[in-house]
C-alpha cells in the first residue's frame, strides 16, 4: 500500500529519540537542509519585497518616459539597467513589474487551489453519481491544451487581469481536482474514517478532520509546483496583448513592447524574460524540495 | 482488444461533446452581442436581422449548438470577419505549417529528452545525471516565448546564422524542403523543443529508476545478463509509459505553439489564433480552438490505445 502523507504519516522517529517532533516540524528540518530550496526561497522572498515595497526600493517613477534617452545600455549612470523603448528607467520597470506579474501568476494558482480541492473532495467523498458528473465534466477541460484553453478563454473574454486570472483559475482547477479527488478517494476508505463514522462523527466533521487532513498536504505540493506554469502562462497572455494593458509595468508586456528593441539592446530587451525565468525556475526547485520534505507521491 | 477498442472511443464521444460545447460557449460568453462577432460594426439593420436569421441566432440556443455542431462536422466553421474567407480552409492551411514545427521539434525534445533521461536513470547521481536534471528543470521552467526571443538575438541578431522571423521566400505557400525555406523551421523548432526535452527527459529518468528497482532486474543480473541485454529490457518496460507521455507531449505542442509562432511569425494555428485575437475575429477563433481540441482529444484516444496495445495489463475495466 502507497503511504499516504499527511497526518497520518505522523512523525517518522529517526535514529536514538529525543524529544518526539511533530510532522510539520520535521519537513521544515529537512527543508532547511535542502540548500537548493533554501536559495530558492531566499531569491523568491528578495523578488516579492522588492514587488511589494517598490515605491521605496525602485529608484524612479516606473512610468516617466523620455524620447531622448530610449534604448540605454546596461550600465549608463542613473539607469544601471538601462532604459526602454520609452526611456523608463528598467530596473524601476522590473521591480514594479513584479507586482502585477506576480500577483497574475499566483492568484490564479490560490483560487484554483480553494476551488479545486472544493470540488474535488466534494466529489471524492459522494462517490457515486456526483462524482461521475463532477469528474467527466472536470475531464472535459482536462481535454484541452493548457495553453490553449488559458488563450480560447481570454481570448474570447476580452484583454485585461480580472479576465486572465478568471482564464488561468479555469485552467488550474481540473488538476486540482483531480489530485484531490483521487486522494480523497483512497483516504475514504480507509479504518480510520469508518471508525470515526461508528462513533458517531457527521460527514462535515469527517472531511474537515480526517480528509482535509490528509488531502491538504498532496494538493498544496502540487499547486506549488503549478505557479511555475502560471507564472509563464500569464505573463504569456499579456505577452501576446490579452493581460495587463500598457502602460502598466509586467514582466510579459515589457518582453512583448521590447521585442523590437533586440537589434539594438538585446540585453536589455531579454530582461523581463529574465526574471520570470527566474522566478519560474525558483518555484519549481522549492516545490521539488518541498514534495521529498513531505514525502508526497503524486 | 477491439472491446477495450470500441469502450475507449465511446468515452471519447461525450468528451468531444463537451469539448465542442466549450468552444460553441465561447461566442456567447464573449462580451456583447454574438452577431457582433460575425458583423462589421456599421452593418445595416437589415444586414443584421438577415445575419441573425442566418446564423440561427434568433433561435434558442440548443438548437443553435446541434445546428452549429452540424455545420462543423460536415467542415463548415463559419466565415472569417478579417479576411472573408472560409475559416475552415485558414485552419487547415495553417495546421500543416505548425504539424511541420510541432513534428520536428518533437522529434528532436524526444530524442535528446528520451536518451539523456535514459542515461541520467541508469547512472544516477552522476554527471550525466546531474546535466540531465539540470537541463530539464530549465526546460520546464523557461518562459519559451523568451527562450524564443534569446535564440533570436543569439542566432540572428549576433551570429547571423539563421533568420529570425518567417517561413522563407515566398511566404507559407510557397514552402518547400529546400535549405532556404528549412532554415526558418530551424530557431522555433529548437525553442518549441525545450520544453518536452524537459519534461521527456524528467519522466524517463523516474521511469528507468522505478525499474532498475524492481526484482527482476536483480533477477537478471543474477543468471549472468549483460548489462546490454539488461538495458534493452529496460527499455523494452519503460516503452508504453514513455510513449504516453510523448504522445501527450505532441498535443501540447500543436496546442500550445501560439506563443512561439507569434515570436517567430511562424504562419501556423498559433499565428491564426494571434490574429483572431488582435482582431477580435471570434469565428477564426472559435475554429482553430475546435479544431486544436479535437486533433488533442483524438490524439489522446490513440496513445490510450497504443499504450494498451503494448502492454496489455493497463486495459483497465
Amino acid at each position: 500500500m502507497t503511504e499516504i502523507p499527511g497526518t497520518i504519516a505522523g512523525a517518522t522517529i529517526e535514529g536514538p529519540a529525543g524529544p518526539a517532533r511533530g510532522y510539520w516540524s520535521n519537513v521544515l528540518r529537512r527543508l532547511r537542509r535542502d540548500r537548493v530550496a533554501v536559495v530558492c526561497i531566499v531569491i523568491l522572498a528578495l523578488i516579492l519585497l522588492a514587488a511589494i515595497f517598490a515605491p521605496l526600493v525602485a529608484p524612479g517613477d516606473p512610468f516617466r518616459t523620455s524620447m531622448l534617452r530610449r534604448l540605454r545600455p546596461i550600465g549608463t549612470p542613473g539607469f544601471p539597467l538601462g532604459t526602454d523603448e520609452l526611456g523608463r528607467d528598467m530596473l524601476t520597470r522590473l521591480v514594479f513589474g513584479g507586482r502585477l506579474s506576480l500577483f497574475t501568476g499566483i492568484v490564479p494558482v490560490i483560487n484554483a487551489f480553494v476551488i479545486g480541492t472544493f470540488l474535488g473532495v466534494f466529489a471524492g467523498f459522494s462517490g457515486g453519481r456526483t462524482n461521475m458528473a463532477i469528474m467527466r465534466t472536470i475531464d472535459v477541460f482536462y481535454a484541452f491544451p493548457s495553453v490553449l484553453l488559458a488563450i480560447a478563454i481570454s481570448g474570447a473574454l476580452g484583454a485585461g487581469i480580472f479576465n486572465s486570472i478568471v482564464s488561468l483559475t479555469i485552467v488550474f482547477v481540473p488538476p486540482i481536482a483531480r489530485v484531490a479527488e483521487s486522494v480523497t478517494t483512497q483516504v475514504r476508505n480507509l479504518d480510520f474514517v469508518d471508525a470515526a463514522r461508528a462513533s458517531g462523527a457527521g460527514a462535515f466533521t469527517i472531511i474537515r478532520v480526517h480528509i482535509l487532513g490528509n488531502v491538504l498536504g498532496p494538493v498544496f505540493v502540487y499547486a506549488t509546483g503549478l505557479v511555475s506554469v502560471s507564472m509563464i502562462l500569464a505573463s504569456g497572455l499579456s505577452f501576446l496583448g490579452l493581460g495587463t494593458k500598457p502602460p502598466e509595468a509586467e514582466w510579459g508586456l515589457m518582453l512583448n513592447t521590447l521585442r523590437t528593441a533586440i537589434y539594438a539592446q538585446p540585453v536589455v530587451a531579454a530582461l523581463p524574460g529574465a526574471m520570470i525565468f527566474t522566478v519560474s525556475i525558483c518555484f519549481n526547485l522549492f516545490s521539488d524540495g518541498l514534495r521529498s520534505a513531505m514525502d508526497v507521491k503524486l | 482488444m477491439l472491446q477495450y477498442f470500441l469502450k475507449r472511443v465511446l468515452y471519447a464521444i461525450p468528451i468531444a461533446l463537451g469539448v465542442s460545447l466549450v468552444c460553441f460557449a465561447l461566442v456567447h460568453v464573449a462580451p456583447g452581442d454574438p452577431l457582433a462577432s460575425v458583423l462589421p460594426p456599421d452593418a445595416s439593420l437589415e444586414m443584421q436581422q438577415l445575419m441573425r436569421t442566418i446564423y440561427g441566432f434568433d433561435r434558442p440556443l440548443p438548437v443553435q449548438f446541434a445546428l452549429w455542431l452540424w455545420r462543423a462536422f460536415v467542415g463548415d466553421l463559419g466565415v472569417s470577419i478579417a479576411t472573408g474567407r472560409p475559416v475552415a480552409g485558414e485552419v487547415w492551411h495553417a495546421f500543416g505549417n505548425t504539424f511541420m514545427l510541432a513534428a520536428l521539434a518533437a522529434a528532436f525534445g524526444f530524442l535528446v529528452g528520451g536518451l539523456l533521461g535514459l542515461l541520467a536513470g541508469y547512472y544516477r547521481g552522476g554527471w550525466i545525471d546531474r546535466t540531465a536534471s539540470t537541463l530539464s528543470i530549465a526546460g520546464i521552467s523557461v518562459p519559451h516565448y523568451w527562450l524564443g526571443m534569446v535564440m533570436a538575438i543569439v542566432f540572428s541578431v549576433q551570429l547571423n546564422w539563421l533568420p529570425a522571423t518567417g517561413a522563407g521566400p515566398g511566404g507559407s505557400a510557397a514552402w518547400s524542403w529546400d535549405w532556404e525555406h528549412v532554415r526558418f523551421l530551424i530557431l522555433p523548432a529548437l525553442t518549441m523543443s525545450a520544453i518536452p526535452l524537459g519534461i521527456v527527459a524528467r519522466s524517463m529518468r523516474a521511469l528507468v529508476g522505478d525499474i532498475l528497482s524492481q526484482e527482476f532486474v536483480e533477477a537478471l543480473r543474477a543468471k549472468g545478463l549483460s548489462e546490454r541485454g539488461i538495458f534493452a529490457h529496460i527499455l523494452k518496460n519503460a516503452a508504453p509509459t514513455a510513449l504516453a507521455v510523448m504522445g501527450l507531449q505532441l498535443g501540447y505542442l500543436l496546442g500550445g505553439s501560439i506563443l512561439i509562432e507569434t515570436v517567430f511569425a511562424w504562419p501556423g494555428t498559433g499565428f491564426l489564433l494571434g490574429n483572431a485575437i488582435l482582431q477580435r475575429d471570434l469565428p477564426l477563433l472559435q475554429g482553430t480552438i475546435l479544431v486544436l481540441a479535437m486533433f488533442f482529444v483524438i490524439l489522446n484516444l490513440l496513445v490510450d490505445v497504443a499504450q494498451t496495445w503494448l502492454d496489455p495489463r493497463i486495459k483497465r475495466a
